[in-house]
């Protein structure tokens, strides 16, 4: 009991030397400066206090000072960093090297090079201090001006309040403004709340609580349901946590429907190409992932030429991805393909073969292991919704580059007359012929269209998995399952089929794991094809019976 | 719903269970005391909206050499497709006889069943002999433990003797069917479709690309064929047709215009108009 | 009588009978009874080497009989031959008894690692090697089946089928790299220590492995030559060079097509069995998409619709994989993937295909 006390005595103590600090740094900010700095070092050289008593005290000084560096001295003392000089005593912050601790100076972080481990000693701490130290890191990051850092140390308290912290809150919520936050810290405090012995405190505390969907809620209600006797609350603890499971299961519906989506996308990008040159040409090409693969290598290749220029370089690494895969593919049709028209599987056997080759030519030429491409700042993080619903900008945005490459492509085949001429000789080869289309310079063309798409979709899925040789051969089942499912030869198909398999793929994840899920999708298209040979959108008339 | 329309499909009154339906292997004892060997009623069919078959309604009499003749796109073929089974119409019926439903029975349950179809492109088994592409055709049991272990008899030796001279390829016995002109692969496909036995026989485009004398021939054999078997040539060639033809049907636009003879076919107006234009 | 006249029918047949007559007797011979110090003998690693290759050619022969004869370009055989190996490794996993290296009489060692309790259902009967035997056809047959029955009556036919087939093999990869399945995961069964109580390590023993592949090989050859020159034959080629033809004319062609397929993938999954003991190992690489199509590049190289073209494709191709992985393996790949462009561009019927043209030239 008396430790507590003293972490609230701090506390107390900190709220009002710190107003007036402030004030006296607004007044006097030139001389406090200097004084404010010998304040801080003086406060942590005590952090190495005789016991735990002074510790304890000094803990809530570095607080006091305000300063910058207290919240990176105080979390490197938690985490067991925070070391003393044995030569003269001062306080150091280590990090694990090879010969021993690369060491900094707390107070100013002044880089004092590598020291022996004989030369430091730590600074001990006890689960008190500990308890002490993350209050006094809440505390710090609390006032932060930041939202962000605010919001993040209302929720790291939400599952451990206490009096010390629910005094700490309150003070925080008279003076917050903005709305989120102030919403966390009404819930961090009717948590606590839930502990109270007064019935009706806790009945409001329940009722406050209707609709939250912050996991430590849900795990708080569920854990009173079980032990609350009085009738009242429990009923409307059940209607409460029946609203929260309804909330929360519908957001989890949204993402997985997002997941699924991300997925479809991911798989529209990889089969859009190949529906192209399947579609018009009749021609599976296995080489198809090798394509996508190259595009991926291409963003990798551009990357370092450009170090440094992250976005530039993918934004240039988008032509030249299309540039690279069209023109193998263009290679591959001039060079292979047009020897095997008429031979389905031949060609199939033989696009096998090129894409060995590739994967051994990136293998042989750049690297057998994995390379990293990296991800311009816009593309990480994730777009926060909420508790329980959050939307990572990689996906979102491939997501969007899908839709545009798609509709780019139909614009394509719809609007130019490469597009006519592809359509033309897609539905009646012979005619298109005699109509005067070069059908083998279309052909080529498709391909080289095809390839560069996949080319395209290697730079997006560049940003999301690992980029190595054998990255490719993952995609081209899944490719053809797509192209096959949504009916050979409409574009429209392709698009719905990826989707739905996307989505199909990971609703059955959770309850059947991944590698189930696959298989049950295989099953699925398997039986699908049973009943409708030509997919969801088939080609129809008399054309597509030849 | 599905299940509804399925209970409410097998408890029509006016179907056999399917699990009742005679077998139908061959058919000396196939129902055509009322006369047509085959009834097309209403039949419709549509890709896409375009109709191929708008209510066409077709008898072909038991041992009757038929001619249909169209423009293209009249639904020729694909009234073969439907008869055979191998395009399914939106509506109408086709019974084979009085009490064999077509449209329940599978492609090969139709060809095993007594109708015999030519496509218009010759099809033969090009990398087998003449000779067995004819054993091939020959009914018989067609089931897979049957044909591991089956053997020619002597008899049927003698039918496929009797076949080869019919459609003269004596001489091409044991040539490749792949190197045969094409004529003679439209005859040995003839021949083929005798081998199974069959009691209509629809031959899509029998002359084309053959010599005068070539076509004269076929229409010998046709002709000589009708009577024991029901024939059904669908042609282009109007003077082939004039040559064999008794009875002629004229389809536009996925019906009937006109049936009759020839010349009544000829002098019909819409006829006229159709082939003629305004 | 009966040779004679197989040898007049059947030039190509007879010579790979022959060859096959002679390894019997020569390997045997060569390995056991020459010295070591001689240069004729024959190491035991080559014999084994060889009853791998044999193993590869009775694979290709599978293939070539729905490929060659029936225009089904199967991606997925590798799964029936993993499966028939599997279910001989179980077998052998089982024989291991209390000499695995938990010395636990009753749990394969990877169920102890795993700290299972007892041996999952679907290992019962495994310790009977006649219950072994019989998985060895019934789990590739039944999956065949099943996918074929399917997959024919659909009328999925040309690349449709072939990715089919490939996506098969590519489900059953990622179902038996998980622990959970049963079966090894990522490791495989392995380990084995004998065979109907014979050291697997013993000279002896490998060769009786390689006899008996001999003798497999030789009996599924006619076998398939059989069914090839009876009617059935006639009628799964017909099938080949014209299905609408053949269902026009009376056959109902997805039960052909299906039997075929799955005759085809029983022998696949005894070739499967025969290699486990001599290569020691089965693991789910075996279901990699890519050994399912190599193995169409033999039948491709030796010469599809020939059989026996199979077979000598699949050694051909073989020890050229041997030599090149241990001489130059960065060129391996390369070499595999020009040998599949090659032979589909220029040699469609493969070497027997390149000799018959000579011959015919000369003639």
């Amino acid at each position: 009991m008396f430790l507590p006390r003293l972490v609230k005595r701090s506390f107390g103590q900190s709220w009002c030397l710190q107003g007036v600090r402030w004030l006296l740094a607004l007044l006097l900010f030139g001389v406090t400066a200097v004084a404010f700095a010998a304040d801080f070092d003086a406060a942590v050289q005590s952090l190495n206090g005789e016991n735990f008593t002074v510790k304890e005290a000094s803990i809530g000084d570095v607080v006091d000072t305000g300063h910058e560096r207290s919240s990176t001295v105080l979390e490197s003392m938690l985490n067991g960093l925070l070391y003393y000089r044995k030569s003269d005593g001062r306080m150091v912050i280590v990090a694990p090297v090879e010969q021993g601790y690369q060491v900094q100076d707390a107070a100013s972080g002044e880089d004092l090079g590598v020291l022996g481990k004989r030369k430091v000693r730590k600074i001990a701490i006890n689960n008190a201090l500990r308890t002490s130290l993350r209050n006094a890191l809440a505390r710090l990051s609390l006032s932060s001006t930041e939202r962000d850092v605010r919001y993040a140390a209302v929720q790291e308290m939400l599952g451990t309040m206490n009096k010390d912290s629910r005094a700490l809150l309150e003070d925080r919520l008279a003076m917050e403004t903005d709305e989120r936050v102030r919403d966390l810290l009404g819930t961090a405090l009717a948590l606590y709340k839930l502990d109270s012995q007064d019935r009706d405190v806790r009945l409001q505390a329940v009722q406050d609580l209707d609709g939250s969907i912050i996991p430590q809620v849900r795990n708080r209600l569920v854990g009173l349901l079980a032990s609350e006797n009085d009738a009242e609350i429990n009923r409307v603890l059940k209607q409460v946590l029946g609203s929260i499971d309804a909330r929360l299961q519908l957001y989890s519906l949204a993402e997985t429907a997002f997941f699924g989506l991300s997925l479809g996308s991911v798989l529209l990008l990889a089969a859009i190409g190949l529906a192209i040159t399947f579609g018009v040409m009749g021609v599976i090409n296995m080489a198809h992932g090798e394509l996508i693969m190259l595009g991926a290598y291409t963003t990798y290749l551009v990357q370092s030429a450009l170090p440094g220029h992250v976005e530039l370089s993918l934004l240039v690494a988008v032509p030249a991805a299309f540039m690279v895969s069209g023109a193998f593919g263009i290679a591959i049709e001039r060079g292979v393909i047009r020897f095997l028209y008429g031979r389905p599987l031949e060609t199939l056997l033989a696009t096998f073969g090129i894409s060995l080759i590739l994967q051994q030519l990136v293998r042989s030429t750049i690297s057998a292991q994995n390379v990293t491409v990296s991800n311009p700042n816009w593309m990480s993080g994730s777009l926060h919704i909420n508790e329980a619903f959050s939307l990572t900008y990689n996906r979102i945005y491939i997501l969007i580059f899908s839709l545009v490459v798609f509709f780019a492509l139909l614009a394509i085949l719809k609007k130019t007359s490469l597009g006519l001429q592809v359509r033309a000789v897609s539905q009646n080869r012979p005619m298109a012929k005699a109509m005067g289309i070069r059908s083998e310079w279309v052909d080529a063309m498709t391909f080289g269209l095809g390839s560069g798409i996949a080319g395209i979709a290697g730079v997006a899925l560049s940003q999301l998995t690992n980029v190595g040789p054998n990255m490719g051969q993952s995609y081209i089942i899944d490719s053809f399952m797509v192209v096959v499912f949504g009916g050979v030869g409409n574009l429209w198909g392709t698009m719905v089929g990826a989707m739905s398999l996307g989505v199909a793929n990971k609703i059955l994840e959770p309850w059947s794991g991944a590698v189930l899920a696959k298989i049950l999708v295989l099953v699925f298209i398997i039986l699908f094809i049973q009943k409708r040979p030509r997919g969801l959108f088939p080609q129809q008339g008399r054309a597509a019976e030849h | 719903m599905k299940v509804l329309d399925r209970t409410r499909e097998v408890m029509r009154r006016d179907r056999v269970f399917d699990f009742m339906m005679p077998k139908v292997v061959f058919s000396p004892d196939l129902d055509t005391r009322h006369g047509p060997i085959l009834y097309l009623e209403g039949v419709t069919v549509s890709f896409d909206g375009f109709k191929a078959l708008n209510d066409l309604t077709l008898y072909i009499n038991n041992g009757e050499l038929r001619c249909v003749i169209g423009a293209n796109g009249a639904g020729k073929t694909t009234m073969m497709d439907v008869i055979t089974g191998k395009t399914r119409p939106d509506a109408g019926s086709v019974y084979f006889g009085q009490k064999i439903d077509l449209l329940r029975m599978s492609e090969t349950d139709i060809a095993q069943g007594g109708i015999g179809r030519k496509f218009q492109k010759p099809t033969v088994f090009e990398f087998h002999t003449v000779y067995e592409n004819l054993e091939l055709s020959m009914a018989a049991n067609k089931q897979v433990w049957h044909t591991l272990f089956a053997r020619l008899n002597g008899e049927q030796r003698d039918r496929i003797d009797r076949i080869l001279e019919l459609v003269g390829l004596v001489e091409e016995r044991h040539r490749l069917a792949g190197v045969l002109s094409h004529g003679q692969k439209q005859w040995l496909e003839i021949g083929m479709l005798l081998m199974q036995n069959p009691r209509v026989l629809l031959v899509d485009e029998p002359v084309a690309g053959m010599t005068v004398q070539e076509t004269e021939r076929t229409a010998e054999l046709l002709t000589s064929l009708a009577g024991e078997h029901s024939v059904v040539v669908v042609e282009h060639d109007m003077e082939f047709v004039r040559s064999i033809a008794r009875t002629v049907t004229v389809l536009h636009e996925g019906s009937v215009l006109a049936e009759g003879s020839m010349d009544e076919v000829q002098n019909d107006p819409r006829v006229i108009e159709v082939y003629l234009g305004e | 009588m009966l040779l004679a006249k197989l040898y007049q029918q059947d030039r190509g047949g007879s010579f790979l009978l022959m060859a096959l007559l002679l390894a019997a007797v020569l390997v045997p011979v060569l390995n056991l009874w020459v010295p070591e110090s001689s240069p004729l003998h024959l190491s035991t690693y080559t014999v084994t080497l060889l009853g791998k290759y044999l193993c590869y050619a009775l694979l290709a022969m599978a293939l070539d009989l729905v490929w060659g004869y029936c225009g089904i370009l199967s991606l997925g055989h590798g799964a029936f031959f993993a499966l028939g190996g599997y279910a001989m490794g179980m077998y052998l996993m089982r024989a291991i008894g209390d000499r695995g290296v938990y010395g636990n009489p009753e749990l394969p060692d990877f169920m102890v690692f795993l700290s299972w309790q007892e041996v999952p259902w679907y290992w019962n009967g495994f310790d009977m090697f006649w219950f072994a035997l019989l998985m060895v056809v019934l789990a590739p047959g039944i999956l065949a089946f099943v996918f074929g029955w399917f997959a024919f009556r659909a009328r999925v036919t040309g690349v449709y089928l072939s990715i089919m087939t490939q996506a098969l093999t590519f489900a059953l990869m990622l179902a038996f790299f998980r622990n959970e399945m049963g079966f090894g995961g990522n490791n495989g069964l392995t380990d084995f220590k004998d065979i109907l109580g014979f050291d697997l390590q013993a000279d002896s023993t490998r060769i009786g492995l390689f006899l008996v592949s001999v003798l497999v090989l030789a009996l599924a050859y006619l076998a398939c030559r059989y069914i090839i020159n009876s009617k059935l034959g006639r009628v799964v080629v017909a099938i080949r060079d014209a299905e609408d033809r053949a269902r026009f004319v009376g056959y109902k062609v997805e039960s052909f097509k299906l039997w075929l397929f799955v005759f085809s993938a029983v022998l696949a999954g005894i070739a499967g069995a025969l290699y486990v003991p001599q290569v020691g190992i089965i693991n789910p690489g075996e279901f990699a998409p890519l050994n399912s199509i190599e193995m169409v590049i033999w039948v491709a190289v030796g010469g599809r619709g020939t059989l026996y073209g199979a077979a000598a494709g699949a050694l051909l191709v073989n020890y050229g994989k041997t030599y090149f992985t241990a001489a130059f393996p960065e060129i391996w790949l390369f070499a595999l993937g020009a040998l599949f462009v090659l032979v589909t561009v220029f040699l469609p019927r493969g070497i027997i295909g390149l000799m018959r043209r000579g011959k015919d030239r000369q003639s």
